[in-house]
């Protein structure tokens, strides 16, 4: 059993991301990608029989039916996903999944935050220490390492992936040079992309090694920029994809891994849960890494884009900041990466980040790539990443079934 | 004496803050496998055995990995930053996250010998185990 040519990808919807969102509730923003997909793809919200979801702040439960509901949708299969960062390349397979099993014909995958403009709660020199030292106990439960790592600081992801790189570079070498060219890359792609977050701004080198080192060796220009935005995919069965407007971006191959939770527990680096992911999807889709014209992966961090490279197997294990240096990764370079501009530059809306390399490499294989096209492609691959290193999904995509 | 996060403990994690109370380190082991959980657990996630006994560790590690972290990932670690967070993997294999203390954190570096030592937390009964080159 494969999903290879079992379902494609027939439309997008997807908001340019911004820093704030202002008073628009997500299930306003869901609503907005939701009918840009529809329309994209030319598909009517009656064709529509399976939604694909994830958690919502806010809302404690039943977010599936709630966002149907808003949407004036009945599905047939209704799912919800939580994989962090690889949830919206998890909704795609699982979507294809769900229409191989005959629970739904064509199946809306849908992401998205807000934000508000609110007091930053911790960062910068201008956070205070409590003035009455004590320490803190958090109102609400969390995970079970929570114990064990919040006394230490190990907060948020940049401890996690700051960790990371440290161990990377101790194992194989890699220079900030390196790292930098990465955000640096992306940052032209995104130049060239007018929805990204900093289309208007250029980065060299020296601007982001000469940035904040906020956990070392991480600079401020190689962390992602919260944001809010939503994207919004449809999926359809093969037989219905001649209903659609828009050329079909196949799915041919896909793969998951989750190997942990706490960072402590992770895996070695030769091993992690990213390899496992990326070779299920390439041995599904019967292609190798070499076959793949644009690589759409997730950068939460340019350490992230590193690791990836080379656990997915584009280059040799240990090779990455060498093979970063000898390629150009601009859509028009020799080995084009995340051509929208990546989550680094593109911005991170939340879930709707890890979907944004899973729309482009949609948009490119539709051929719908603009400015930023990437000429002649016929295979992308998107990986999703969720937590520290986690969960890990890939996705191959193809232009022929 | 210290500011930290201190989430609660809970039945199955007590032993080992009441352990470090006595400044002992202590890690669930299988009686069945042999196996080192951590964080701890109900079940042992090699073989499913509920006999997971609390033992003394002897403290010794090396650091597997670390960051010096120039900004509080929290408003309570502001007066302690730049601080080093690391995962100290044992000499009895489990990894933990940690800090190294008692050094400058530029001395700190991947491999580096490290020994468990015990660090109050103020306003609380929790004494907290952190790792010191050695």
């Amino acid at each position: 059993m494969s999903l290879r040519g079992v379902a494609a990808a027939v439309g997008v919807g997807e908001l340019a991301p911004q820093r704030y969102t202002g008073n628009a509730t997500i299930l306003d923003l869901l609503s907005d990608v939701a009918n840009e997909a529809m329309a994209d793809a030319g598909i009517e919200r009656s064709q529509i029989d399976g939604l694909v979801v994830h958690p919502i702040g806010g809302l404690p439960g039943f977010v599936p039916a709630t966002v149907a509901e808003f949407l004036g949708l009945k599905p047939t299969f209704a799912e919800l996903v939580d994989l962090g960062g690889a949830t919206g390349a998890g909704m795609i397979w699982r979507a294809a999944a769900a229409i191989q099993a005959g629970m739904c014909t064509t199946c809306l995958c849908l992401t998205g935050t807000r934000r508000r403009q609110r007091k930053p709660r911790s960062d910068g020199p201008k956070a205070a220490a409590p003035t009455t030292p004590r320490s803190i106990t958090p109102k609400r439960d969390q995970s079970p390492a929570a114990e064990f790592d919040m006394p230490y600081g190990m907060l948020g992801a940049n401890v996690g992936y700051a960790m990371i790189a440290t161990r990377y570079t101790h194992e194989f070498g890699l220079t900030d040079t390196q790292r930098a060219k990465v955000a640096v890359d992306q940052r032209k792609n995104a130049n060239a992309n007018p929805t990204a977050i900093f289309h208007d701004q250029p980065l060299s080198i020296e601007d982001v090694l000469a940035s904040e080192v906020i956990c070392e060796p991480l600079h401020m220009l190689e962390i992602v920029m919260p944001s809010a935005g939503a994207a919004a995919v449809l999926v359809t069965a093969a037989d219905r994809v001649a209903d659609a407007q828009q050329p079909p971006a196949w799915l041919l191959g896909a793969g998951e891994s989750v190997t942990h939770s706490s960072f402590a527990q992770a895996p070695g680096l030769d091993t992690t849960g990213i390899g496992i992911a990326a070779r299920s999807a390439f041995e599904q889709a019967g292609v190798q890494p070499a076959d793949i014209g644009l690589a759409s992966l997730y950068d939460c961090y340019t350490i992230m884009v590193l690791l990836t490279l080379e656990e997915a197997g584009f280059c040799p294990r240990g090779e990455a900041g060498a093979f970063v240096e000898a390629h150009d990764l601009t859509f028009a370079g020799d080995f084009p990466l995340n051509s929208h501009g990546g989550q680094l530059s593109f911005g991170q809306p939340g879930m709707a980040g890890g979907m944004s390399h899973v729309t482009e490499a949609i948009r490119q294989i539709q051929g719908r790539g603009g400015e930023r096209q990437v000429a002649g492609l016929e295979l992308a691959y998107a990986h999703g990443n969720g937590g520290i290193i986690a969960e890990q999904t890939g996705l191959v995509f193809g232009a022929q079934r | 004496m210290s500011v930290r996060l201190i989430p609660p403990s809970s039945e199955l994690t007590q032993p080992y803050w009441d352990a470090a109370r006595r400044e002992e380190l202590v890690v669930q082991r299988c009686e069945e496998c042999g196996q080192r959980p951590f964080p701890p657990r109900a079940h042992c996630p090699e073989c499913g055995s509920s006999a997971l006994d609390w033992r003394k560790v002897s403290g010794r590690g090396t650091v597997y990995s670390f960051t010096i972290s120039h900004r509080p990932p929290h408003p309570v670690f502001t007066d302690q930053c730049p601080m080093a967070i690391a995962v100290v993997e044992l000499e009895e294999g489990p990894r933990m996250i940690s800090n190294i203390v008692g050094c400058d954190p530029v001395e700190v570096a991947v491999g580096m010998a490290v020994q468990v030592g015990f660090e109050p937390i103020d306003d609380s009964d929790v004494s907290l185990p952190v790792f010191t080159p050695g």
